[in-house]
């Protein structure tokens, strides 16, 4: 597969030098570069590697150690739902089901115009609201699967 | 002029999500425009509690409580309730406030609850200091500093009886005793906010609603066991708290109560924050301490404890966030007074997040001691939908179904464990009996076993073992003789994985197998699923006196297991159906059901 080449940032090269001597600065790292990119880009990685000098082993264990980090560029939309317990007990994964019927993809992985893209995760702390699903940020709660093609026209409009 | 009334305005994380922001912003505009801009002060708080209704504004004085409030609401509650002072009926949440507006008390959901750790989550602005202060906020750090020794302030707590409402119930004076006794030297407080547990969020209400509360707790600490730096371990999921942990910090230093000479008392203690990458195990202290070292969260055996050699070898103290929340309101009020509240095993409160099948889901708070048929039935409202009452889990992922049978038992530490649950965080969820006993012990087991950091064999390997068993299970593929072999390795695993995830992931099965065996051996010997969940197990049904005939259903059919002539009843094959539930889904008659 061909890696995407990302542009490291200006904000991200900042705070590479403000952690540099900080003890535990990786993981730190790493949320900075996940936040920008929305994944981990490789040449990126390495780059952190030779500016914190860790081996790029190290760094690669921890990122597929950590659910947070992903190794893949999510859609434009990138879509969690949540399968903690309050959620799958009222029928989070009836949503998983629906939206992957509606997208026509399984889950972690991208549609193929790259607007979309499914994630499971694991309790986003609105489980009042449960089910939910979080999309970019946002959180649609109290959800049925009926209400899944709605959503998906929302964002599909944007674009 | 002076305020007279205020509107505040729940910015939890759910009513947030349902526009609470918004919902400030206009009533800002439309008080401005009736004229009432200095007389009403509209703030934004953390959570009310009562999620599941949200979003929510609550009318000061009165404690006029309104629930699912809109945009649109805003100018009538506005034009209506402050200008003219009537109660607008249609959006209370209990409608005999329209009449009495001083009703809050009486709403059951509140009714029931103490609240010692949530006292200012839902009152105050969190985002402003001198909301907390003014609630007696730093007043116990005022205290310690000046009036205490390290010594009294463990005395204190020890006294008190408080322990860790992480999980395991570990009394903290005694903890932050042994951390004070290690040799002089760097030493650190870290505040365990990884919540982990998927379904509960006590913590994220708290430091989202009340983030001083924790940060006052950590100078505490770190006085009282001579530590000069602290960690707050946060998920990375939660990023509301971590902005208004942000905030707080730095209004904090500013003040003066954080950093060098906290308040002239040449004590000096800060706080960084540190995000959680998604992995249940760093909630286990080892493991995150590995990850603050930037490291994979692996846990390591004990000894050394933490508190001997913890984060980069130094002695550490790893308290959770509703542990830390108490601490302030105990070195105010005394041990004394504490001890007062809850049971002799567990005196105070505990937060739980309640959620599940229960019709009032939401954030509550309750002494220990409180039954579960209280919670769930007084202040939960019962289950949803008329159903009936099957289960309830506490400790999540490493915790026990309890029956039916143990709801008027008080719970506290003690009592939960005597039952194969534990206390846990706080995740309380309730099944009904559409939830299938085996179906959620394979959700736990299918969580535990993504979690496991795979480092130690009895939890890597039982943990599949246990997954695949009730897999088969579920499948009908399952023998007698697979029930005895999990009950061999769950205890295996108990006693044998190195931390608590692998010593407690059993946990829903050995409750399982102890209390709802009927069920489990239906699956295995009539390969019958009672609440329908077990999806392999179902039989779809087509009732020949309500079928029309109208030939729907087999067209729908991705499997082509429907046949019959039209306007005449249809019958399923069996063999050939996948159990898609597209049939059910289609008749208009409700002609075909399964079970
Ligand atoms: C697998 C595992 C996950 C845990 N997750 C958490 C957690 O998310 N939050 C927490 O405070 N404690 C968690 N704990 C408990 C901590 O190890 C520790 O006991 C606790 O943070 C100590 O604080 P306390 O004494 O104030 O409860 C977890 C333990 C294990 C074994
Ligand atoms: S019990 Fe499980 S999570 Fe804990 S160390 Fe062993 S393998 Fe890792
Ligand atoms: S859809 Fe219902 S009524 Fe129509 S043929 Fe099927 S079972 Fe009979
Ligand atoms: S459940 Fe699905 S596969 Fe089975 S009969 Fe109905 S439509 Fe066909
Ligand atoms: S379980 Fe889904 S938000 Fe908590
Ligand atoms: S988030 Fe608003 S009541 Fe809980």
């Amino acid at each position: 597969m061909n890696e995407p080449i990302e542009k490291m940032t200006p904000e991200i090269s900042a705070f590479i030098e403000e952690w540099k001597s900080k003890p535990g600065n990786l993981i730190m790292v790493l949320h900075q570069v996940q936040q920008t990119y929305g994944y981990i880009p490789r040449n990126i990685a390495i780059e952190i590697s030779e500016r914190l000098s860790v081996p790029l082993a190290k760094i690669y264990g921890v990122v597929t150690f950590y659910n947070f980090f992903k190794l893949e560029k999510a859609g434009k939309y990138k879509i969690q739902v949540c399968l903690g317990t309050a959620c799958y007990i009222r029928g989070g994964d009836d949503l998983l089901k629906a939206l992957e019927k509606e997208l026509g993809i399984g889950l972690n992985s991208t549609t193929p115009d790259g607007l979309f893209s499914i994630e499971a995760v694991r309790c986003l702390g609105c489980c009042g609201l449960a089910p939910v699903i979080v999309v970019n940020g946002n959180v649609h709660g109290r959800l049925t699967s009926k209400d899944v093609p709605a959503i998906i026209e929302q964002y599909r409009k944007q674009g | 002029m002076a305020i007279e009334s205020h509107v505040l305005i729940c910015g939890g994380s759910a009513c947030s999500s349902s526009g609470s922001n918004n919902i400030t912003a206009e009533f800002k505009k439309e008080l401005e425009a009736a004229g009432l801009a200095g007389k009403v002060e509209v703030l934004q708080t953390g959570c009310l509690g009562f999620c599941e209704q949200g979003p929510i504004v609550k009318i000061m004085p009165q404690g006029t409580f309104y629930v699912h409030v809109k945009l649109e609401d805003v100018k009538e509650i506005v034009s209506e309730h402050l200008v003219k002072g009537r109660v607008v009926g249609r959006l209370c949440y209990d409608p005999a406030q329209a009449k009495d507006p001083h009703a809050e008390a009486n709403i059951p959901f509140y009714k029931k609850q103490f609240r010692i750790v949530l006292r200012n989550c839902g009152v105050i602005n969190p985002e402003k200091i001198e909301d907390y202060i003014a609630r007696d906020g730093y007043k116990a750090l005022e205290k310690v500093l000046f009036e205490m020794t390290p010594e009294q302030v463990v005395e204190e707590m020890k006294k008190s009886g408080l322990r860790g409402r992480g999980g395991a119930g570990f009394p903290t004076g005694v903890k932050w005793e042994s951390a004070a006794k290690q040799p002089k030297g760097q030493k650190y407080m870290i505040c365990n906010a990884d919540e982990g547990d998927p379904g509960a969020y006590m913590d994220r209400a708290t430091l989202e609603g009340d983030p001083h509360s924790v940060l006052e707790a950590m100078v505490i600490g770190g006085y009282a066991v001579g530590a000069d730096k602290g960690y707050i371990y946060i998920r990375a999921e939660y990023p509301l708290a971590i902005e208004r942990l942000q905030i707080a910090i730095g209004q904090a230093r500013e003040a003066g109560l954080l950093g060098d000479d906290i308040l002239g008392s040449g004590f000096n203690f800060d706080i960084e924050l540190r995000f959680g990458a998604g992995a249940f195990v760093c909630g286990e202290g080892t493991a995150l301490q590995h990850s603050i070292e930037g490291k994979r969260g692996m846990p390591r055996p004990k000894p050394p404890n933490s508190v001997v050699a913890g984060l980069w070898a130094r002695p550490t103290v790893i308290n959770n966030v509703e542990t830390l929340a108490t601490i302030p309101v105990i070195i105010n009020k005394g041990a004394d007074w504490f001890t007062k509240i809850g049971t002799p095993d567990t005196p105070g409160t505990k937060v739980f997040a309640l959620t599940g099948k229960v019709n009032n889901s939401g954030l509550i708070e309750v002494p220990m001691g409180t039954t579960l048929r209280e919670i769930i039935f007084d202040i939960g409202g019962g289950i949803r939908g008329g159903h009936k009452f099957k289960a309830a889990q506490t400790g999540g992922p490493s915790g026990g179904m309890i029956p039916e049978q143990f709801l008027d038992l008080p719970i506290d530490f003690g009592s939960l464990a005597k039952i194969d649950s534990i206390m846990g965080s706080g995740g309380l969820i309730v099944m009904d009996e559409t939830d299938c006993v085996v179906d959620i012990a394979k959700f736990y087991l299918d969580f535990t076993v993504e979690e496991s950091c795979g480092k130690c064999a009895p939890c890597r390997i039982g943990g599949r073992k246990l997954l695949n068993y009730l897999t088969k299970i579920s499948e009908g593929r399952g023998t007698l003789q697979d029930l005895e072999n999990m009950e061999r390795i769950s205890k295996a695993m108990c006693k044998a994985s190195l931390c608590g995830l692998g010593q407690s992931a059993a946990n829903p099965v050995l409750s399982m197998l102890k209390y709802f065996k009927d069920e489990v051996v239906e699956h295995v010997v009539d390969k019958k699923c009672r609440a329908g969940k077990c999806s392999k197990l179902i039989q779809y049904k087509i009732d020949p006196a309500k079928c029309k005939g109208c030939t729907m259903c087999a067209r729908k059919c991705p499997a082509g297991a429907i046949s019959g002539a039209l306007k005449n009843p249809h019958v399923i094959d069996t063999t050939k159906c996948v159990k898609c539930g597209a049939c059910e889904a289609t008749c208009k008659f409700g002609a075909i059901s399964h079970g």
